[in-house]
């Protein structure tokens, strides 16, 4: 029944969607942090510059973002970013896409994260003389970032999902190698079933292990 | 307006031969929130080695005082020195100056994802650039000092408001602060809490510590305040010893103020 499977390597293109969650993951949490740092900073230009940032990648399709990294970056700017190879070059140049759209999501989450931490955490921690950096950095973000597991959670699973774009610009994912079966094989509802399946094995998981975190990252008032 | 309480503060530590004996000067302070005007024309002078309480009806603008002198609410016009220098615009010259001004809230605002030993040791490691084992070392002798010493390694939740409020003091004692500000310390617990802060408190102020009180616990004025502050409507409406304006309170407004607390 699965004889379609045989000649594909499946389980390449799900470790090729896992290396695309994993990297985009870590690097939009880290600009996404620091985004969201901005928006909360005493300085205007920085609140005006998060603020724009935003607006304005959380608004364009993704697909439209994936696709200038390829057209606009690589072949029109030649960024190459250090890589020799197609298959390197648009697997980062897909990460960094991926970063730049979903770094505007984790902002928001943490910024909403940021709204539970009472004021007087702040006051406190004002008065010990603490600098911004420092109020920010040990007391704010540590108790915001605890109470936004939830909602990271799912901008995580949607970033899973969104990987899939970047077969626009053939990153060899699991998307693309489904295309690819489509075209040859018959068995179209198994092949829809066996990828659905697959990103069900990577998400679900995710979610539910998230869930527990969130439980018990909690902190308690 | 100058303290007029030299009797008073005999008793405590204070070193004479220092240029000047005022620790925290309040000159023509103004405030407002929104069309509120809640500082009028405010000026006070501290003493080192002094115990000013502040008491008076709610929205007299008491809080409000107590939070301007180490800038949490920034004032509109007039002037605030600590220790002889004006309060800089905020930046690292105010926090190194909010460093050695310990405070203490009526909520008690301890950091609630960190135990109540690294409460304490924070600001000793971030700010004071101690090392964790001399913060620490400092953090648990001080943590047995305000009574609360078994309860190091739980978290602020864990503890009754009583027991928040005296690690709240000790995280403030940390900074070895030259002045400890209390706002309205005791107003957010429960009665059977109230004395165990107020003892830790007395003792501080029989040690020497220069305080500013803002409090509604007339015992705790009368025993352990050199000087009272009666504000009401903004405006410091009188200033003397506690003897004094408890027994015979020189204006109507005091006179009525303590005439609602004290006989029920």
């Amino acid at each position: 029944m699965f004889d379609f499977l045989q000649g594909y390597d499946v389980l390449g293109a799900f470790w090729t969607t896992v290396q695309l969650t994993l990297w985009s993951a870590i690097g939009s949490l880290l600009w996404g942090t620091a985004l969201a740092a901005m928006r909360v900073s005493p300085v205007p230009v920085m609140r005006g510059f998060g603020t724009w940032y935003v607006n304005v990648v959380r608004n364009i399709p993704l697909t439209v973002i994936i696709i200038f990294t390829s057209l606009g970056l690589f072949q029109t700017l030649g960024v190459s970013l250090g890589a020799g190879t197609f298959t390197v070059i648009n697997f980062r140049l897909a990460v960094l896409g991926l970063i730049a759209y979903t770094s505007a999501f984790v902002c928001e989450a943490l910024r909403s994260g940021i709204n539970t931490v009472p004021l007087g955490q702040v006051e406190a921690a004002r008065a010990l003389g603490l600098g911004f950096t420092q109020v920010l950095g040990l007391i704010v973000l540590p108790q915001a970032f605890r109470s936004v597991v939830g909602p990271l959670a799912n901008v995580l699973i949607a970033l899973t999902k969104n990987t899939t774009v970047a077969a626009a610009i053939g990153v060899p994912e699991a998307a693309l190698l489904m295309r690819e079966m489509i075209e040859n094989e018959a068995q179209l509802i198994l092949i829809s079933a066996v990828f659905a399946a697959g990103f069900l094995v990577l998400t679900l998981p995710t979610g539910l292990f998230l869930g527990w975190v969130s439980r018990k990252a909690a902190v308690r008032r | 307006m100058e303290p007029t309480s030299g009797a008073a503060v005999s008793e405590q530590t204070f070193t004479p031969g220092t240029s000047s004996r005022a620790l925290v000067e309040l000159r023509h302070v103004d405030k407002h929130f929104g069309p509120l005007h809640v500082l009028r024309d405010v000026s006070l002078t501290v003493d080192r080695g002094e115990v000013v309480v502040v008491i008076g009806p709610s929205g007299g603008g008491k809080s409000t005082l107590c939070r301007a002198i180490n800038r949490l609410e920034v004032i509109d016009s007039g002037e605030i020195a600590i220790d002889g220098r004006p309060l800089p615009a905020e930046g690292r010259e105010l926090a190194r100056l909010r460093a050695d001004v310990g405070m203490v809230f009526q909520s008690f605002n301890l950091f609630a994802h960190k135990t109540v030993l690294q409460n304490v040791t924070l600001g000793q490691i971030k700010v004071r650039r101690k090392g964790r084992k001399a913060a620490e070392e400092r953090a648990r002798g001080l943590l047995d000092r305000v009574g609360v010493g078994t309860q190091a390694d739980k978290y602020p939740a864990q503890l009754s408001g009583g027991q928040q409020q005296r690690v709240a003091i000790a995280r403030a004692l940390a900074m070895d602060p030259k002045i400890m500000l209390f706002d309205e310390p005791t107003s957010a617990l429960d009665p059977e809490m109230i004395n165990e802060v107020l003892e830790v408190m007395r003792q501080l102020a029989r040690d020497g510590m220069t305080m500013v009180v803002v409090t509604h616990e007339m015992g705790f004025a009368r025993s352990a305040a050199n000087h009272v502050v009666f504000m009401a409507d903004g405006r410091i409406v009188e200033e003397t010893t506690p003897d004094e304006f408890f027994t015979a309170p020189r204006t109507d407004r005091a006179r009525d103020f303590l005439s609602k607390i004290l006989h029920h």
